[in-house]
């Protein structure tokens, strides 16, 4: 690393003219580098590491839920406690642990400062902090696993959370993990919004701006608003628990819906936490790979605010079996049904993009089209289910599990994966195995829609959801269904193989090896960018 | 919101090529979290096995890098160059952010109450009317209304500090300060007599008392923070800190004491005021 603090300035300019070793990286030792970290891209990495960790350990419980689902009457997983606390930690870890560190944490911290032309996030320490949040909390959400003591569902409702149902303090480690996650999606979301409204290169107006961006703008602005009321809510539970109060507990005059009021007010817009950022990849990997800007940009950015705000106003339409009158629920229908209007001018203005591209079937293009399709089909079984009169029949079914797998599970980590295929190369310096990239990609749509698609017959058929066994009349798609999961197991694993070959590779790639379709400031950069990149501003003209 | 013309307050004659801070790696946010996870877990250990030293343990770690965290952003606050106009920008977007996600917070605890104000029929116990007819509650215009004056009084005395900081009066600045600060530290103690004369209890007492308590004890605590806020403003302030142009340590401490101000506004009318029901006679 032959250098001079003056190539700091040329890394801003960042033409491919000098090569990628000879600018200046100041890095510091590995303690100081890691762990006390101010660094945008270093924090970036830890956050993908912990995803993968987290999407492990959640992938490895879905692996042994499908096998005790494989044949009625298994006994693969001990009990009805177990298996509930596999379920609830399952979801928890791969919404809280590796969707939102992925494409929130991950991404966002990569390429927020690298999109926009900024040297680093607003307030590098918080930024560390936020990431240093999970691990602590990954460790009480598996000792909440481990002690077999958070049987609540996700959704942590009282009574199943309470304390006669689950009196140990397995349940408390689950509900504090979520306070410190959430303290860490807090913390993080105020730097975003910080660095997006006041770090963007000079001439870099708001109508300027990367989709992703968007994305991310919108995203932390619903996690600011989202993320305080779960907060309250689970502390009046830990309160309930643990220090003699009611406000779940009907013998003392509590209400246990109003849990699951505040939980969804949360929790609704915390689905489209998970997703918009996919949505902001999925753009610039279309746009990149049909060699064309983004079809109808305004609308897409506005599509995504609507989506964040229509957002707020629908959460009751996850309790329409909850006593709510017909008039409420007639609202929250009328109200749910208008997000499928902007949701879709965003696959309508993905589709015209594509439309007289010159495309690239290139495996981040690949995910990004399997996206649209497992999006789509979430999206439509998600209109379906917004009606209060046929939830009345389906609540609870696997035709909802499969509902939200396919538009979170399949949609959010479509996403991930088209963005990691999207990015690596700019990220490592080498670039991905293209060969293996697409065995990954259609091991994994088959596995996933082979594992999804027979839960929809299912849910339809009656089969509930949370429940270890089930009649012999539903064997014949649930076989189905998990041999698809092993092969999405295999997929994962042809993953962790690609991910092998891309950092053992001695190849490196150039700053744009996307070539004129990529347009966006990251490839400006060097692969990888400088330890400090933009130390002196781009201008946006 | 816009571009802001970033380009135009670049400083060059420093050498720096961007208008940012970049601060140093810290030991802080690790040990900071590591205090996070220790109190949690500490409650736990409290609550499960009436052991608090690993909540003690927290508590000191956090308030401790919290101090130490805090030391390093005034040194930086006072390095020429480090918080430009730029940064200073960031840190009110920062500061905006964080206290309306404590609204946010707080709307959480107003959800519960006015769920059972609106809808007395959704306790559990069968109870029709709210407050619950076995609670009697404060009378709004004893000491709550005295407080209320107190908070809207150092709401007044802190405008009044600002007005003599902008006006460079050091000495009305640090007494207008120090007279906010000691209403606020009034008004914690008056919360303590009523939370000691309170005619119902937080422990088995049903939902009144819960929805009551934790409303009031959260914004109990937001008190002291801002009192603490307050206190670190008026001992920057004599040490010269502030300045007519530059004194974004104190207006964030302002911004966060309306904040808590407000919060009790509601409290009052809501909770204290429009939810009176038998009202305790007896103090």
């Amino acid at each position: 690393m032959a250098a001079t603090t003056d190539d700091h300035a040329h890394d801003a300019h960042g033409h491919g003219a000098h090569g990628h070793d000879d600018h200046h990286d100041h890095k510091p030792g590995f303690v100081t580098r890691w762990l006390f970290s101010t660094n945008h891209k270093d924090i970036g990495t830890l956050y993908l590491i912990f995803a993968v960790i987290g999407g492990l350990v959640g992938g490895i419980l879905s692996m042994m839920m499908r096998a005790q689902l494989q044949f009625p009457g298994s006994t693969i997983v001990a009990d009805g406690q177990t298996w509930n606390t596999m379920v609830t930690t399952h979801g928890l870890l791969m919404i809280f642990f590796s969707v939102m560190p992925a494409l929130i944490g991950g991404f966002g911290n990569w390429f927020i400062p690298l999109m926009i032309g900024a040297p680093d996030m607003a307030f590098p320490r918080l930024n560390n902090i936020s990431f240093w949040l999970l691990p602590p909390a990954l460790v009480l959400i598996c000792i909440g696993l481990f002690m077999n003591e958070s049987g609540s569902g996700w959704t942590l409702y009282p009574p199943l959370s309470n304390q006669t149902y689950e009196a140990g303090m397995g349940m408390d480690c689950t509900l504090f993990a979520l306070h410190l996650a959430g303290a860490s999606s807090l913390l993080g979301s105020m730097n975003f919004i910080t660095t997006i409204f006041n770090m963007r290169a000079p001439g870099m107006t708001l109508h300027k701006m990367p989709l992703f961006i968007w994305s991310e703008l919108v995203t932390a602005f619903l996690l600011v608003l989202a993320v305080p009321v779960l907060a309250g809510a689970i502390t009046m539970l830990i309160c309930d628990r643990n220090f003699g109060t009611a406000f779940f507990d009907p013998t003392g005059g509590g209400d246990p819906v109003l849990f699951q009021h505040l939980f969804w007010f949360f929790g609704h817009p915390e689905v489209y936490i998970m997703i918009l950022p996919a949505f902001g990849i999925i753009s610039h990997v279309i746009s990149t790979f049909s060699r064309k800007p983004i079809f109808g940009y305004l609308g897409m950015v506005y599509a995504m605010v609507a989506i964040g705000v229509v957002g707020f106003v629908v959460w009751a339409h996850h309790m329409y079996l909850s006593g709510m009158d017909v008039d409420t629920r007639a609202y929250f229908m009328a109200a749910t049904l208008v997000i499928a209007v902007p949701t879709g001018v965003k696959i309508f203005s993905w589709i015209a993009t594509m439309w007289g591209g010159s495309i690239q079937f290139t495996t981040p293009m690949l995910w990004a089209i399997g996206f649209l399709f497992v999006f789509t089909v979430g999206g439509v079984t998600g209109v379906v289910l917004a009606n209060a009169g046929i939830d009345q029949a389906v609540h609870n079914t696997y035709y909802v599990v499969a509902h939200f797998h396919y538009v979170l599970s399949l949609g959010a980590v479509f996403g991930i994966f088209c963005g990691w295929y999207y990015w690596i190369g700019k990220m490592s310096g080498h670039q991905y195995p293209e060969f293996w990239g697409r065995v990954h990609f259609w091991l994994t749509f088959i596995g996933v829609n082979l594992t999804f698609f027979p839960q929809h017959f299912l849910g339809l058929s009656g089969m509930p959801r949370r429940y270890p066994d089930y009649p012999a009349a539903f064997s014949g798609w649930n076989y189905v269904s998990s041999i698809g999961a092993y092969v999405s197991g295999i997929a994962l694993c042809v993953f962790l193989y690609v991910c092998y070959r891309t950092f053992t590779s001695k190849a490196h790639v150039a700053d744009n090896y996307w070539g004129e379709g990529a347009t966006t400031l990251e490839w400006t950069q060097t692969s990888p960018p400088a330890f400090h990149s933009f130390t002196e501003l781009p201008r946006i003209p | 919101m816009s571009n802001d013309a970033h380009g135009a307050t670049v400083p060059t004659s420093s050498g720096m090529k961007h208008p940012y801070h970049l601060p140093d790696p810290s030991p802080w946010p690790i040990i900071a979290a590591l205090g996070g996870f220790l109190i949690v877990f500490g409650i736990i250990l409290a609550a499960h096995f009436h052991n608090y030293l690993m909540l003690i343990a927290g508590t000191l770690i956090t308030v401790v890098v919290a101090a130490l965290w805090w030391r390093d952003v005034i040194k930086e606050a006072r390095t020429p160059g480090a918080h430009g106009p730029i940064v200073r920008l960031g840190l009110r977007y920062g500061m905006t952010l964080f206290i309306s996600s404590e609204v946010m917070f707080f709307v959480g605890f107003f959800w519960a109450y006015f769920n059972f104000l609106i809808f007395p029929e959704t306790q559990g116990n069968g109870e029709t009317v709210w407050p619950p007819s076995t609670i009697h509650t404060f009378d709004p215009f004893h000491l709550p209304f005295l407080n209320t004056m107190i908070l809207l009084l150092s709401g007044t005395t802190l405008t009044w500090a600002h007005h003599a900081l902008l006006e460079g009066d050091r000495k009305s600045m640090l007494r207008g300060l120090g007279i906010t600060i000691l209403l606020g530290v009034s008004f914690t103690a008056l919360q303590a007599v009523e939370y000691a004369q309170a005619p119902f209890k937080f422990i088995g007492g049903g939902v009144y008392p819960s929805t009551f308590f934790l409303a009031t004890g959260f914004h109990g605590f937001h008190v002291i923070v801002g009192t603490i806020f307050l206190t670190v403003c008026w001992f920057r302030a004599r040490a010269n800190h502030f300045t007519p142009a530059r004194h974004f340590g104190f207006e964030a401490a302002a911004w966060y004491w309306h904040f808590v101000d407000v919060v009790w506004l509601f409290l009052f009318i809501c909770i204290y005021w429009y939810g009176a029901g038998n009202i305790a006679t007896g103090h």
